[in-house]
């Protein structure tokens, strides 16, 4: 009988890049920098690690295919590096391999590394990839990734009857909250809080999504080293950050082929948090969560997420966002680091960011200012892909 | 007998105004004037000669099985491919049978007559029962030339066969001259053409005449016996001595639509013609002339099948369904005359893989899914394993055509970020009446006629065009149309 991945495994240590325009560095110096951080953290030498996991998304613009390209830039000794891909959920994929060899016992220390450079394109946005094969580009529309997300807005208006001027405030809301929290945070891409009116009013970049309703794109790497929480506490980590859940799960066709599919939430993030709560024993996820860092690659994209992973009630995430449910200050802190709108997103680094963060906190590492108050369990949540064909992670750490 | 079982047409929706013409490219050529006069029907982005067809033909064939089509005949003189049959490629779109004879028409401008004839020789030979004649061009002039003024793009559809016709064939002439008063050579895309005078004078004036004597003779039939007289001649001032010299009725003459959709090639005598049935009665006999490298002269006489009222969008439908095009260089841009930027990602490359495009011809060409014949489930594109999570059977699928279904828009989005010629790009999911969605493509609208639930109807288009290879790829985009109640 299985039990889950709850208590298994401890993070003994983490890194992450500054994120942003890094025009100077290159895909293996955002490696080194955020490798060296964790390894520092961890308090282990380089040899120690048995294992690793490497997620890196974009082949075009980045370092290429397979494990090759980290095992050589950090020199690692002859061991195992296996390269994961699963679109925006790269990194907590990676992440996943290493926790799962941890809690299977065929290694005491693994290592999980995400990098994306992102910024060789040329434009701005994602670069133009058959990421979802060759029929699919001879069938699918003209799309990028805001438009393919713009499209949940349009139908949950609908959906719940949300006239598009009060919709477009509420998001307006979540990204100026992210605003506001990137400004604080010295590793963050964009840094300038920005008020809602200027959210509401700037350039239209796929209906009914502006500017500001779109998250940065971003070079960067993060880097977490696991083990048990035996070798932890042995380790001189007395009270080790632990792995409470992890789950991930992947579109079944149903959303994009048969009419079930409102078109206005994500199943599977319904479905990969629902199992996240059952392996972690939470019951109440809005009482027991204390932050989140969420896959805010469009602010609907977060707003629907709320409702998804059962914080907020179906229709109503509305009304907790007016009442700042989920501001630095709130009831659920949501992407106190300023989440993918602000620290930017790397692909394949983005799920191992967002679990720097809640680490860091949980570890009450944090200036005051920016500091969660008290938490115990942090979540973390990526969705590659569309609304309705995906890849979701969601993954529990805490004390 | 054989004749015309069913008709069709395709007017595109943009109109630019001949003035708006003017008032950018007059200055070049001032004497444009004299044609500044009414508008144009003009291609979208994303349609050409080929689609144009494939619209007619779907109009024509609405009500009809598409099964009984023994054959395809494309004509025009600005298909796609030079080599690659353009017909093949309307055939998959139209999901007829594998085993159809087709051709493509094309060279002289009464080609589109010339296919008519060879379809009508076809059934009439009883080789074929049914033959689908498609003729549209999208024709293009230099900017600031005459040609610009007058050429408008169109098509036309007809469906021969020798049962329930609504105009029987009684008889032809066909004319044959070497007579360039335009041509276009196989590497450059404008049309160049001689004097006007010389055209008028010694083409027009001489060959319309020729063929409908020879016409009149064969049949042992007077001018006067036709109620309905359709001639091409671009220039409206000779159709009108031709008409006095020809001593014609001018009640008889078929308006030729210059002031609304323009001069359209290949399709123009069939687009006429199909303009002429709509308002024709039983025992109408009709005279349609072509013009371009000679003449066909074709006589139909209206049966009593004409009163069945059929379900079409005809020409008038289509001159109905209008938007303006206010801007001259979005025009020029649409045809790929003026270079203009659209950004990086629009240079991203995109390879062809025949292979795959063979394999998948049904369901890119066609938008063929599948139905699951357990739980009825249709699906788009075709799955071997039901998506229905509570079926799952396994290959228990039949084909199922999407692209004659209606369907409701369940999102919608217009992306500035895509590389487009018309930003902004419009898709969305589309929910198909009868089960099944996907996203696609809108076309023919803004984003404001966009909403959820509002009703789509689907359109073969222009999909990506690989300059490097010179290769243009094609597939279905939802058109929302206007609710009926």
């Amino acid at each position: 009988m299985a039990t889950g991945i709850k208590d298994k495994v401890a993070i003994l240590g983490m890194g992450c890049t500054k994120f942003g325009e890094r025009w100077e560095s290159a895909a293996e110096d955002l490696i080194i920098e955020a490798f060296q951080e964790a390894l520092t953290d961890a308090g282990i030498e380089k040899k120690e690690i048995q294992a690793a996991w490497f997620g890196t998304h974009i082949d075009e613009v980045n370092v290429g295919k397979s494990g090759v390209p980290l095992a050589t830039t950090l020199k690692l000794p002859f061991v195992p590096v296996t390269r994961t891909e699963n679109y925006c959920a790269t990194g907590t994929e990676a992440f996943r391999g290493a926790c799962y060899a941890v809690a299977a016992g065929v290694y005491d220390i693994c290592l999980a590394l995400g990098v994306e450079k992102l910024k060789d394109t040329g434009y701005g946005g994602l670069p133009a990839t058959a990421a979802f094969g060759q029929m699919q580009a001879l069938i699918g529309p003209n799309a990028t990734a805001p438009g393919l997300f713009a499209q949940l807005a349009t139908s949950y208006f609908a959906k719940y009857g949300i006239d598009p001027a009060a919709g477009k405030k509420a998001l307006a809301h979540i990204s100026a909250k992210s605003h506001a929290n990137g400004a604080m945070n010295p590793k963050a891409h964009l840094r300038r809080p920005v008020a809602e009116e200027q959210i509401i009013n700037a350039p239209m970049i796929a209906y009914p999504l502006g500017l500001f309703d779109c998250c940065g794109v971003s070079d960067g790497a993060a880097a977490v080293i696991v083990t048990t929480p035996e070798i932890a506490r042995s380790l001189k980590k007395q009270d080790p950050v632990l792995v409470k859940a992890l789950a991930i799960c992947v579109s079944s066709g149903e959303e994009a082929l048969f009419s079930t599919w409102d078109g206005a939430h994500l199943e599977t993030t319904y479905r990969a948090g629902k199992m996240a709560f059952q392996e972690a024993g939470i019951k109440t996820p809005r009482d027991e969560i204390s932050m989140m860092e969420v896959h805010d690659c469009f602010s609907i994209t977060e707003l629907t997420v709320y409702e998804d992973l059962q914080i907020s009630p179906r229709g109503r995430a509305i009304d907790d966002i007016k009442d700042g449910f989920f501001d630095l200050k709130g009831k659920i802190p949501c992407q106190p680091d300023g989440g993918l709108k602000c620290f930017g997103h790397p692909i394949g680094a983005s799920g191992l960011r967002m679990l720097y963060e809640m680490y860091n906190q949980l570890l009450e590492r944090w200036p005051e200012e920016r500091r969660v108050k008290n938490p115990r369990l942090g979540l973390t949540h990526n969705l590659g892909g569309i609304p309705s064909t995906n890849v979701c992670s969601v993954a529990i750490i805490g004390r | 007998m054989p004749g015309i079982v069913s008709f069709g047409a395709y007017v595109p929706r943009y109109r630019l105004k001949r003035m708006t013409i003017f008032q950018a490219m007059g200055w070049i050529n001032p004497t444009t004037i004299m044609l500044a006069q009414g508008e144009k029907a003009v291609a979208n982005s994303d349609e050409d000669s080929l689609t144009m067809a494939t619209a007619a033909g779907i109009d024509c064939l609405d009500g009809f099985d598409r099964t009984m089509i023994d054959g395809l005949f494309f004509a025009s003189t600005t298909m796609p491919y030079l080599e690659r049959q353009n017909a093949g490629i309307i055939a998959g779109a139209l999901n007829l049978r594998d085993d159809v004879r087709s051709a493509d028409f094309s060279g002289a401008l009464k080609s589109g007559t010339s296919a008519l004839l060879s379809a009508l020789e076809g059934v009439g030979s009883k080789n074929a029962n049914q033959i689908l004649v498609g003729a549209a061009d999208c024709r293009l002039g230099k900017m600031g030339s005459p040609q610009e003024m007058i050429f408008g793009d169109g098509g036309a559809a007809f469906l021969v066969g020798n049962q329930e016709v609504i105009a029987e064939f009684k008889g032809s002439y066909s004319l044959t001259c070497d007579f360039v008063d335009h041509y276009r050579g196989s590497k450059t895309i404008f049309d160049r053409q001689w004097e006007d005078r010389w055209i008028r004078d010694s083409g027009f004036d001489e060959f319309i005449p020729k063929a409908i004597n020879g016409l009149l003779k064969q049949c042992n039939l007077k001018l006067s016996d036709f109620s309905r007289v359709i001639f091409q001649c671009s220039y409206d001032s000779e159709r009108k001595n031709l008409v006095k010299r020809l001593k014609l009725d001018p009640e008889k003459i078929q308006d030729p639509m210059h002031g609304s959709i323009g001069e359209t090639g290949t399709a123009h005598s069939p687009l006429m013609l199909a303009r002429a049935l709509e308002e024709a009665k039983p025992g109408d006999k009709l005279l349609v002339v072509s013009f371009g490298s000679g003449c066909d002269a074709l006589y139909f006489e209206v049966t009593d099948q004409i009163s069945k009222k059929k379900k079409r969008m005809g020409v008038q439908g289509y001159l109905a369904n209008r938007a303006d095009l206010p801007s001259y260089p979005k025009y020029a841009v649409f045809r790929g005359m003026l270079p203009v930027d659209i950004g990086l990602r629009g240079e991203a490359d995109f390879l062809t893989r025949w292979s795959l495009i063979w394999r998948k011809r049904k369901a890119v060409l066609g938008l063929v899914g599948s139905r699951c014949k357990k739980c009825g489930a249709p699906q788009y594109p075709p799955q071997r394993v039901c998506a229905n999570p509570a079926c799952g059977a396994v290959d228990e699928m039949e084909d199922y055509p999407f692209a004659d279904k209606k369907g409701r828009i369940l999102s919608y989005t217009g992306d500035m970020l895509a590389a487009s010629y018309d930003p902004p790009e419009l898709y969305g999911y589309v929910e198909f009446d009868g089960g099944g969605r996907f996203m696609c493509n809108f076309t023919d609208c803004t984003l404001e006629d966009l909403k959820v639930g509002a009703p789509v109807s689907f359109s073969f288009r222009k999909k990506y065009y690989d300059e490097k290879r010179d290769i243009q790829g094609y597939f279905w985009k939802a058109v929302p149309r206007k609710e009926v109640a």
